[in-house]
């Protein structure tokens, strides 16, 4: 059972456990979404006592809290137990566009060459992977959720606005990868 | 502890997120630069499967673990909201390979730079709290 699930998954494996987490949530009387999380932490951080948008209270999201620390642990759980030393299976064109850009596939999740120590302690590594987040956070608020809250719950439950939220998602997207990320790499 | 099964809840979709390699920066390029079927299988999976799910938990009226009716919350119908914050949430997500969730798996798989995008997205949402009412929605 464990050297199945050291292997990588395969997509249909991964995707149908990730409608059952969702399908789980609701039967726990909750709704995915993970970004909401990024306020609660603003909130108890005391933001409330200075901005209306974080003075709720957060302990009605405490269970998202736990989910979110129990994710950290997964993590763990996957690069210790579950983990698999075979290069990632990466398509052959992007190691290749990407190599164009000065990044190196290195067969890991991630490449050292953005995360690895060197780059995220420079200053143009904290800038890059601070504006990234900057971004992340401020757009998945104001679209009011992210890839788990529109593109998994909001399309499940055939959304328009999750859709709408989710072509924004693909227009950011490109638009990084085509005409920014060559500028910054 | 009635807190517990949350936690395990997290612990399962932290082992998912890592194993389907949607924690992955170079997953994440490669499904913007439209190379591979992996990213779109997962959310083609996920989503076909969880539409059927939802219809199905509608249609038979079924209720949560704790007896309640599953409600589904519609989302506000407007759409500039969605399309800017869509587009800037895309932008931050191609570049740092990272969503919300897979940030913090990341963090705990052992990628401790995240620390610092997941430092810049709460700087983003604080950002936005401050800022709401003078943007679009």
């Amino acid at each position: 059972m464990l050297e199945i699930l050291q292997q990588p998954w395969p997509w249909y494996v991964s995707g149908a456990a990730i409608a059952f987490m969702m399908v789980l949530l609701l039967f726990y009387g909750k709704s995915f979404g993970f970004s909401s999380n990024l306020r609660t932490m603003c909130s108890i951080a005391g933001a409330g006592k200075k901005v209306k948008f974080f003075d709720f209270d957060w302990r009605t999201q405490k269970w998202n809290l736990l989910f979110l620390l129990g994710s950290i642990i997964g993590g763990t759980i996957a690069s210790t137990f579950l983990r698999n030393d075979e290069p990632l299976a990466l398509s052959a064109s992007t190691i290749q566009d990407l190599a164009a850009l000065g990044i190196t596939f290195d067969g890991q999740l991630n490449p050292s060459h953005i995360f690895g120590l060197e780059f995220a302690t420079s200053f143009k590594g904290i800038l890059v992977l601070l504006i990234g987040g900057l971004l992340v956070g401020f757009g998945s608020r104001y679209a009011g959720g992210c890839t788990s809250g529109h593109a998994i719950s909001g399309l499940s439950n055939l959304q328009i606005p999750s859709l709408v939220a989710v072509i924004g998602f693909f227009i950011g997207g490109l638009a990084m990868t085509y005409f920014i990320l060559p500028l910054i790499f | 502890m009635k807190g517990l099964k949350f936690i395990l809840a997290g612990v399962v979709f932290g082992i998912i997120m890592a194993k389907s390699e949607a924690i992955s920066w170079y997953r994440i390029q490669e499904m913007f630069r439209f190379q591979s079927f992996h990213m779109y299988g997962i959310i083609g999976t996920a989503v076909t499967l969880g539409v059927l799910a939802v219809f199905l938990i509608k249609k038979l009226g079924l209720r949560d673990t704790e007896g309640n009716p599953i409600v589904f919350q519609d989302k506000d119908k407007s759409w500039k909201k969605y399309i800017l914050g869509g587009t800037i949430f895309g932008l931050g997500w191609a570049l740092t390979g990272a969503c919300p969730g897979p940030m913090f798996v990341n963090v705990g798989y052992g990628y401790f730079a995240m620390l610092i995008v997941i430092a810049g997205a709460l700087g983003g949402t604080y950002l936005y709290g401050v800022i709401k009412d003078k943007l679009p929605h």
